[in-house]
């Protein structure tokens, strides 16, 4: 079904986004429109302009694709389900995200991934192309954050800040350049080849979702973010 | 009864959006209307408001002054006071129109004056700080008077409402201008008054400004010490103050004055060249307390020309974009592909970045 979103209200769009019986939906001419698809089960949508923010709140197992730009706070505590950006996207992307997966063709803005997390097989995923701002994977306790810093190739991918208060999962930049502010409890190594099995298919995804050569990127040079276990936060604030 | 600006703290979110022709090409207040309107729901109907510039170039080399009135007494004792200083061009009351969700409007007039020179000479003030005393006199001294625009050949419009009701208000589908800058407001610490709403502005400078700053009385009790009367209690007069302090009256070029109230961390500072460290240590020393601190995103408005400017750590939204000689500054970028479809070049201004577009050569000759 084709929902065409020029000057509706994110309530009304949303509630024909829910009240439709097609699995497949296309929205044309979006604009601005906040939480399109949020807690979304089941359903594949193709929206067609910039959406607003909050694109995909708590997104319950759906597939939504983006093509053009996407604003603020876009996957915020995803659930389940694939967001794809065919352009950028602005800050705090994947705010506390607890599964699923995010595809971003170009840069991402300041605060991506902060807070996600991860529970036995739940294990959310954040691939950006481009480059992204700072606080990336601020607080991080889970899931995996892939940095492709794709046409900046000769520069830290990475804003500052990266990975401040990281307590579980891990960031892989792909660059030969590492952060140089990185907190002493945050450890930065270069990827093994085992450490590259684990990214591939991810990358393999965005590669297929956005027209890249998968081996070519996954041949480039990696560093793997991880919380520092020999340096915990143990006297960061009190004495515990 | 509603208690005003000042009187109570309430413990914001908002909207931003402006744009420039750099070659001075004049365009309706409607386009400002019309890019807020896609960010409606970042206000919440109490405040709205607009700056133009380039507006009134009939009466370019006047001081257009926008006056809020509780009573014609208070506007009696006010023209009194601008008949002793100015020599009133002009005067006449702001054209408005009703409008069912704007209600409760103050008396709304407009005087296009310059400074009576042998007043003038007596007070030994340059011009600017002549007129901005005066300004500031009107708004502390005379009891239900509130100058809410003073520059020359731009104006500033606001009221209490969504920024699309204001604006139908104010008639702005009859101003033109090069450069426009517009606000949504959603008060959290301050009720919602006519003189709250933003833009703030003295002289040609306006903020429009998203965000709530934590280093308010610091920085108040700071630029009180150079006759700045902080009487609202909102943050975004103390960034107009400041911004007329360091750029006017210590002559800093806008970009020292972004390092100075979004000033780079030390760490951050410790990384650089030398020379570049040097200047923002002292800066830091000299300025610590126009530091501004939480999370805002501004732009300023002044006579040819826009700057955007986020707190340090971009703890607010803000996107840039370009086409043609058209410059777009918003919150949001479906409030800048509302009016340009085709926008280029969109991109995040980091954290103290500031984006400073000022109008072409083309565009001087053209407008100032």
């Amino acid at each position: 079904m084709k929902i065409n979103a020029d000057g509706l209200h994110f309530q009304v769009l949303n509630e024909q986004i829910r009240s439709c019986a097609d699995e497949e939906i296309v929205l044309d001419n979006v604009l601005g429109q906040r939480y399109i698809g949020a807690g979304l089960c089941d359903k594949k949508v193709t929206i067609n302009g910039v959406p607003g923010n909050a694109l995909g709140a708590y997104l319950n197992n759906s597939r939504l694709e983006v093509f053009a730009n996407a604003q603020d706070a876009t996957g915020d505590t995803m659930n389940a389900g694939e967001i794809i950006i065919h352009g950028n996207c602005g800050d705090a992307l994947g705010y506390g995200m607890r599964n699923g997966k995010i595809f971003v063709e170009g840069y991402a803005g300041y605060r991506a991934g902060i807070h996600m997390k991860q529970y036995q097989e739940l294990k959310p995923v954040l691939v950006i192309g481009g480059v992204v701002g700072d606080f990336l994977g601020e607080y991080q306790a889970g899931g995996q954050i892939i940095v492709l810093g794709i046409g900046a190739e000769d520069k830290i991918p990475v804003g500052s800040f990266c990975g401040t208060g990281m307590h579980g999962g891990s960031i892989y930049l792909r660059t030969e350049h590492c952060p140089t502010d990185l907190p002493a409890q945050v450890c930065a190594h270069d990827a093994t080849p085992e450490d590259i099995e684990e990214i591939r298919a991810d990358v393999t995804e965005f590669a297929k979702e956005f027209g890249y050569d998968a081996e070519e990127l996954l041949s480039s040079h990696f560093y793997k973010l991880t919380p520092n276990t020999a340096n915990p936060y143990r006297q960061l604030y009190v004495n515990n | 009864m509603l208690e005003k600006e000042g009187q109570v703290r309430i413990p914001s979110g908002c909207a931003i959006s402006g744009f420039i022709s750099r070659d001075g090409n004049m365009i309706s207040g409607e386009d400002a209307v019309k890019s807020i309107s896609y960010m409606h729901d970042r206000s919440n109907g109490l405040g709205g408001g607009f700056a133009g510039y380039g507006i009134y170039p009939e009466y370019k080399d006047l001081y257009a002054l926008h006056v809020f009135y509780d009573t014609n007494a208070s506007r009696e004792q006010t023209e009194r006071f601008l008949d002793r200083h100015f020599d009133v061009v002009n005067l006449s009351r702001i054209p408005t129109r009703k409008h069912p969700n704007i209600t409760n409007e103050p008396l709304i007039w407009r005087y296009f004056v310059t400074p009576l020179p042998t007043k003038m000479a007596s007070s030994q003030l340059p011009e600017k700080e002549f007129v901005a005393k005066c300004v500031i006199r009107i708004n502390n001294d005379i009891n239900g008077a509130y100058v809410f625009s003073s520059g020359k050949n731009m104006g500033v419009f606001k009221a209490v409402g969504f920024p699309e009701d204001v604006g139908e208000f104010y008639r702005l589908e009859e101003y033109e201008g090069y450069a426009w800058t517009v606000h949504g407001r959603y008060p959290t610490n301050t009720p919602g008054w006519w003189g709250g709403a933003h833009p703030f502005s003295l002289l040609d400078y306006t903020i429009v400004h998203n965000g709530e700053i934590s280093s308010y009385d610091a920085n108040r009790r700071f630029i009180e010490m150079f006759g700045y009367k902080c009487t609202l209690l909102t943050d975004t007069e103390v960034i107009t103050y400041i911004i007329d302090y360091l750029n006017r009256r210590q002559n800093l070029s806008l970009e020292d004055v972004a390092s100075i109230i979004a000033a780079p961390f030390w760490s951050e500072i410790d990384r650089m060249e030398p020379e570049k460290a040097e200047k923002l240590r002292y800066f830091r020393n000299v300025f610590s307390s126009l530091l501004i601190t939480g999370p805002f995103s501004i732009i300023l408005g002044y006579n040819g020309g826009l700057m955007a400017l986020n707190d340090r750590l971009k703890l607010r939204s803000m996107v840039v974009a370009e086409k043609g000689d058209m410059f777009y500054i918003s919150s949001e970028e479906c409030a800048i592909r509302a009016i340009c479809p085709d926008a280029e070049n969109i991109r995040s201004p980091r954290g103290g970045e500031p984006v400073i577009v000022t109008l072409s050569e083309e565009g001087k000759r053209k407008c100032l």
